[in-house]
């Protein structure tokens, strides 16, 4: 596959969130504020990016040992230490980004989106351009969606909304009816 | 003294998916059949339990600011085992479920239990804990999966219910799992308000 088209399927038609269902918990969790939201993808996109890129090696290193089965363990635990390591940095740099990221900046270790798309790039055979491109791509999927979605829920804190579909019930929906807009890129020819 | 409430806490009042509303990825991801439902509710259970009797017996000699990556290290272990035992004697259920058995290690279900409970309490409370909140997800699974499979392609478990033109091709599809789970957490929540009503009176 073009790098291309790769990089156009991983946005739009095999959208992290919206097809694949990867990363749902952040992205019904952080997506109250439009603010919260573009920090959260920002900081998704340098981790799944480098979580990707670092997998991709240490998997080449795992299979010359024969030991490609303690992948899964090998790749959470590169995760955990760049999550670790976004977190110092955001703290330092913006700590009212901090303040807003909460709970769920630690929780981006066990983010599926991040593990998932290191995982995928090595179920299909990527090489390392591939696999830097689909992660990157893929982060910037998970960003948008995570972004139209939380300007979605900003303008529904005004609507009347019955009270046993308030909260996450109401926002599953729109996520529901936001991926039949995506499903309309599924027939997408590259 | 193991504690019966434990078990049961999960069903319904503490249940991971309707209530704590945890571990929607593979809830909405692999619930296009009661079958896949039932597979991945089972195999997340093996690992709760696994995982939650590990650390109960292992909690008292992990120091606290380390305690997270040693704990998501035992839960991948026990992962990679379930992986690799699925491969071996389910193949086709394996290949169905794909990238979302290795994914069972970020289910926050599992390091939620690890942290809230498992950390703190003994073995047998940790196993009816994990019994329960493993039952528990499995059984919304299950709900959820019959509902799109009966909805989505007449069919449970393979088997026809619905005439042979019924078919809600929606909800097999991604954009089914979301408005499907919306609607089950909105009923949900309407019971919930309706006996807080009588409750206030």
């Amino acid at each position: 596959m073009g790098l291309f088209a790769i990089f156009v399927s991983a946005i739009l038609v095999n959208n992290f969130i919206f097809s694949r269902f990867l990363g749902i918990c952040p992205f019904l969790g952080v997506s109250k504020k439009i603010d919260s939201a573009t920090g959260m993808s920002l900081a998704v996109i340098f981790v799944m990016t480098m979580a990707g890129t670092i997998s991709w090696m240490l998997n080449q290193l795992l299979a010359v040992m024969g030991l490609e089965f303690l992948k899964t363990i090998v790749f959470i635990l590169v995760i955990a230490v760049l999550v670790q390591f976004v977190e110092f940095f955001i703290k330092k740099t913006s700590p009212s980004l901090y303040e807003a990221l909460g709970i769920y900046l630690p929780l981006i270790t066990t983010n599926c989106a991040v593990l998932g798309v290191a995982l995928l790039n090595v179920q299909n055979n990527y090489n390392i351009v591939q696999a830097i491109v689909n992660s990157f791509a893929s982060a910037l999927g998970f960003g948008m969606a995570l972004v139209i979605f939380a300007a979605i829920r900003e303008r529904m804190d005004n609507n009347d909304i019955p009270a046993p579909f308030k909260g996450t019930a109401i926002a599953l929906i729109t996520a529901g009816l936001l991926s039949m807009a995506f499903m309309g890129f599924s027939g997408l020819k590259i | 003294m193991a504690d019966i409430k434990n078990l049961t806490k999960g069903f319904i009042k503490q249940n991971p998916t309707f209530v704590q509303v945890l571990g929607m990825c593979p809830t909405l991801a692999v619930t296009t059949s009661a079958e896949n439902a039932l597979g991945m509710g089972l195999a997340v259970l093996a690992v709760l339990v696994m995982s939650n009797i590990a650390i109960s017996l292992i909690r008292k000699l992990v120091p606290d600011n380390i305690r997270i990556p040693v704990y998501i290290v035992v839960i991948a272990s026990f992962v990679t085992v379930i992986d690799l035992l699925m491969h071996g004697f389910t193949y086709d259920l394996w290949k169905t479920l794909g990238l979302f058995i290795p994914l069972i290690v970020v289910n926050c279900i599992i390091l939620g239990r690890a942290e809230a409970f498992a950390s703190k309490n003994g073995v047998l409370d940790s196993i009816f804990d994990a019994l329960g909140m493993g039952l528990g997800f499995t059984g919304s699974l299950l709900l959820l999966g019959s509902i799109r499979e009966i909805l989505g392609n007449g069919t449970i478990f393979g088997l026809k219910v619905m005439s042979e033109t019924f078919k809600m091709y929606l909800f097999i599809l991604p954009p089914g799992a979301f408005i499907a789970l919306g609607l089950l957490l909105a009923f949900f929540n309407s019971l919930t308000l309706k006996k807080q009503k009588k409750g206030g009176k």
